[in-house]
């Protein structure tokens, strides 16, 4: 058995913020002169004798939309014809990095917000050189030319498609500073247009990192250290190697792989490894424990995150406490993690379906010892990713593994191992404080929040010098209601399990736990929910906006059949403002059942409201599916679930009807990716709160506690 | 060796006996379109289909297969109601990241051949072994209906 004497995963993660910002090769490249066939003004699109236009498009596709909603961008200011429009997915570049993150990655909603004006730039300038295209070959004044479908018109009528005028465009000066349309003008942003890659999912030939195949690859699934930071101290491998298929086995600071010819092969060989593990410091670990620790934490001072006002003077007519808790959570994409590398001697390529490009080819760098530049990273379809395919660990292990086999290796993780593969939204705990006056009128607010640092886990973050980490206080901390006294504070607890970014981050559980709370203040003050949010909103118009649009339309006050009652909640997040009422019944059992959602949302302009509507709906599942089910519990260091049995997923028989509208709104774009979460958890307690009069303040929700 | 009907060919593989449909689907006979998601039968991706009946490929060892036919999502733009179910999935737009698709659809598929008029009812009781990550669920009801519509036209 070969062993590998390499850093542990935190190592690699720790000084992955080194390598970030190495040189990744040059965006020039890219913009190559155009060759007969094609006309490529930059990176981003070309277009072909044949007329057809091809986007390439550097983000990662994993359900969001984005390989639709990036094309419209480009072929609105194009002016190109949308059914001659493809999508290609770019390699690793610099030319593709998130205007946002200074680095080709994925995630934070960030997309559609950083790419609004550069890709529309991409597509004017290449309809600029198309117009001078035109005008050159007629001999006319390119101010009477326009562009229509794919086609450059002259003011007589004369008519050239882009395909005919490939060869004269690739000649034209590229323009610095293109114009763009005005929002009247738009033909294809703001159309509900159907996505680009939908073909490809429903005929089975769409390409997944899973389904990646190369000449003489050998699959490999890992045994995974029991408890985090566990170290295998004796392997037994001699029962693995008598399994049919089964090729090598390898020992990784990840783990022990065996690889085989097919995966079948190669978890039979693991599941006939016989391992010592020396479990390490975490052998003790229980929920119950960092329950505890969390839960102590917020009985001291913390971090101040936000202080107006002052808390300590504000004396109310009633007050209120409450403690509020969220578990771990595992992000349980349907295609479970996996990577397939090939460490050759000039580099490496890996595909894999990846939101980080940029940070894998610095970081794979580093694993096989070449230079960033020799990192191919062949992005594949993802089958979900909700931030866990950020994370760089089986990209790491397979290249490893590819480099100690030396032969292409796909690692596949097993749905247990994926379960049980860390990289968890936090666990965390808030106790809150609230004052009302006698009016009723919220006079005072405090929120200690105790969780794990995510920027400190993330490898390429540092907690920054005020101690607060903004994903552990995002959604307490960004309270928009008027309140004159309001404090936050934050505790960085690490109970030693690594912990990732879980869509909508920071928000699925804050708001959450603040949007209870608010709940739970207007109840004291007897006051209607609605009613006393709006009133407390009147400095935010857009808060304000999508509350009034999701009372409206949910018939907010109006009757309900028998046993339904409606809760209500509304968030901000990544920019974009959401809110939604939720109607729930819960039965003799304590089990509760959500009928219908109504969510109402401001993302500004919007490129395309189909796929808008269907993430914001997508969202809502998501959270509903961690309102009434999630957690990741753990006992003797162990994580106690592993498959979908024990860790359950909304279902068809469960699937709410859902209503999503959408504020209309000249504010500049933004994400719809995760906005929609974390409004729902908040509507829905609520809602079982009219319903049962228990204020639910630990998640999941537990039947139990709501027996009638 | 072991000989397999897949989509009405007679395939060979070297697979041993317990070996999952899927996997010999997958990695022997290089068909990708059916998904591993879990290989406890509790998701759905795998589902294809065994003389017409949906099974879940992941925890079916291929000598289950001996004498009998298998369908995968490759050939459903060769069926009436495959194809059927198809059209209505492009027209709803159904998927979102589309990995638990081709197991949808081989259900869905397996529903509308045997009941061309489904409740709502018939659809949860048919679908709620599929799981959908991304929350496709009402887009899949909506296109199963209008399959439905198009199949008893």
């Amino acid at each position: 058995m070969k062993t590998a004497f390499k850093p542990s995963r935190r190592d690699f993660l720790k000084t992955s913020g080194l390598v970030i910002g190495f040189t990744l090769p040059a965006a020039s490249r890219l913009a190559q002169a155009a060759t007969a066939a094609e006309f490529k003004p930059n990176a981003y699109l070309r277009v072909g004798a044949d007329d057809r236009v091809t986007v390439v498009v550097g983000l990662s596709e994993m359900g969001q939309g984005v390989h639709t909603a990036i094309p419209q961008l480009v072929a609105e200011e194009l002016d190109a014809d949308w059914t001659r429009v493809r999508v290609e997915q770019a390699p690793v570049d610099q030319a593709f990095k998130n205007p946002i993150f200074g680095i080709q990655a994925t995630g934070g909603s960030t997309s559609v917000n950083g790419n609004w004006e550069p890709m529309r730039k991409a597509g004017a300038a290449a309809r600029e050189m198309l117009i001078a295209a035109a005008a050159q070959t007629w001999q006319v004044d390119a101010a009477e030319c326009r562009t229509e479908k794919g086609a450059v018109v002259h003011k007589s009528g004369k008519k050239l498609s882009y395909g005919k005028l490939v060869t004269a465009a690739a000649k034209q000066p590229v323009p610095k500073e293109p114009k763009l349309k005005d929002a009247s003008q738009f033909k294809i942003i703001g159309q509900g247009l159907r996505r680009l890659d939908t073909p490809q999912k429903v005929n089975g030939s769409g390409k997944y990192g899973m389904d990646v195949r190369l000449p003489g690859m050998l699959t490999a699934v890992l045994a995974q250290p029991p408890v985090p930071g566990g170290k295998a101290v004796s392997v037994d491998d001699s029962r693995a190697k008598q399994v049919k298929g089964v090729r090598q086995v390898i020992q990784i600071p990840q783990g022990v792989a065996v690889l085989a010819d097919g995966y079948w092969q190669a978890k039979k060989g693991r599941d006939a490894l016989q391992i010592q593990w020396d479990k390490g410091a975490n052998a003790g670990l229980s929920s119950d424990g960092v329950t505890k620790m969390l839960t102590e934490a917020t009985q001291q001072e913390g971090k101040v995150a936000r202080n107006e006002g002052n808390v300590g003077s504000a004396s109310g007519a009633k007050t209120l406490d409450a403690v509020y808790e969220a578990p771990y959570l595992a992000h349980a994409c349907m295609e479970p993690m996996n990577a397939t590398a090939w460490v050759k001697k000039d580099g490496i390529e890996i595909w894999a379906g990846t939101q980080s490009q940029g940070p894998n080819q610095g970081i794979l760098s580093h694993v096989a010892a070449v230079d960033p530049q020799q990192v191919k990273v062949n992005t594949m379809l993802l089958g979900g990713g909700f931030g866990r395919r950020f994370a760089p660990d089986f990209t790491i292990a397979a290249t490893l593994l590819s480099k100690m086999s030396g032969k292409p290796v796909k690692l596949v993780y097993s749905r247990e191992d994926d379960m049980r593969g860390y990289f968890y939204r936090p666990a965390s705990v808030t106790r809150f404080t609230g004052a009302l006056d006698a009016s009723g009128a919220p006079v005072s607010f405090t929120a200690r929040v105790a969780s794990p640092s995510i920027m400190e886990a993330s490898g390429f973050m540092k907690l920054p010098p005020n101690g607060v980490d903004e994903f552990g206080v995002e959604g307490t901390k960004d309270l928009p209601y008027d309140i004159p006294n309001l404090r936050v504070e934050y505790s960085r607890q690490e109970p030693g399990v690594q912990v990732w970014f879980w869509r909508s981050v920071g928000h699925s559980q804050n708001s959450f736990f603040s949007e209870s709370f608010i709940d739970e203040l207007a109840n004291a003050a007897g006051k209607d929910p609605f009613e006393f949010r709006r009133a407390l909103l009147g400095k935010q118009p857009r808060y304000k906006g999508v509350l009034e649009m999701a009372a409206e339309k949910a018939g907010w006050g109006k009757p309900l059949p028998q046993g339904v009652h409606r809760g209500i909640a509304v968030v901000q997040s990544f920019g974009s403002y959401v809110a939604e009422v939720a109607e729930v019944s819960v039965d003799q059992d304590g089990r509760p059942k959500v009928h219908r959602v109504v969510a109402a949302l401001d993302c500004g302009e919007v490129v395309n409201p189909q796929i808008v509507k269907r993430q914001c709906e997508s969202a809502i599942v998501y959270g509903l599916t961690a309102a009434l089910y999630g957690k990741i519990t753990f006992k003797d260091g162990q994580v106690e679930q592993s498959n979908f049995h024990d860790y359950p997923m909304l279902r068809m028989n469960e699937m709410p009807k859902v209503e999503v509208y959408i504020v209309p709104s000249k504010e500049h774009a933004t994400g719809m990716g995760e906005p929609g979460l974390p409004p729902l958890a908040p509507a829905v307690t609520a809602a079982i709160f009219k319903a049962t009069g228990k204020r639910i303040r630990k998640l999941p929700i537990d039947p139990e506690t709501l027996k009638a | 060796m072991i000989t397999l009907n897949v989509n009405g060919k007679q395939l060979q593989a070297d697979v041993d006996a317990d070996t999952p449909i899927l996997w010999v689907l997958r990695d022997a006979l290089g068909m990708t379109g059916t998904k591993f998601g879990c290989g406890m039968a509790l998701c759905g991706a795998c589902t294809v289909h065994l003389d017409g009946a949906p099974i879940r490929s992941c925890s079916t060892p291929v000598s289950a297969a001996a004498g009998k036919k298998i369908t995968t999502i490759e050939s459903m733009s060769t069926s009436r109601v495959g194809k059927a179910v198809q059209a209505a999935w492009i027209k709803h737009d159904v998927p979102q990241c589309g990995y638990c698709q081709s197991g949808q659809i081989m259900s869905a598929v397996a529903l509308l051949a045997s009941n061309t008029k489904p409740t709502d009812h018939d659809i949860d009781a048919a679908m709620s072994g599929n799981v959908c990550r991304c929350g496709t669920y009402n887009q899949i009801r909506a296109a199963i209906m209008d399959a439905a519509a198009t199949l008893s036209a």
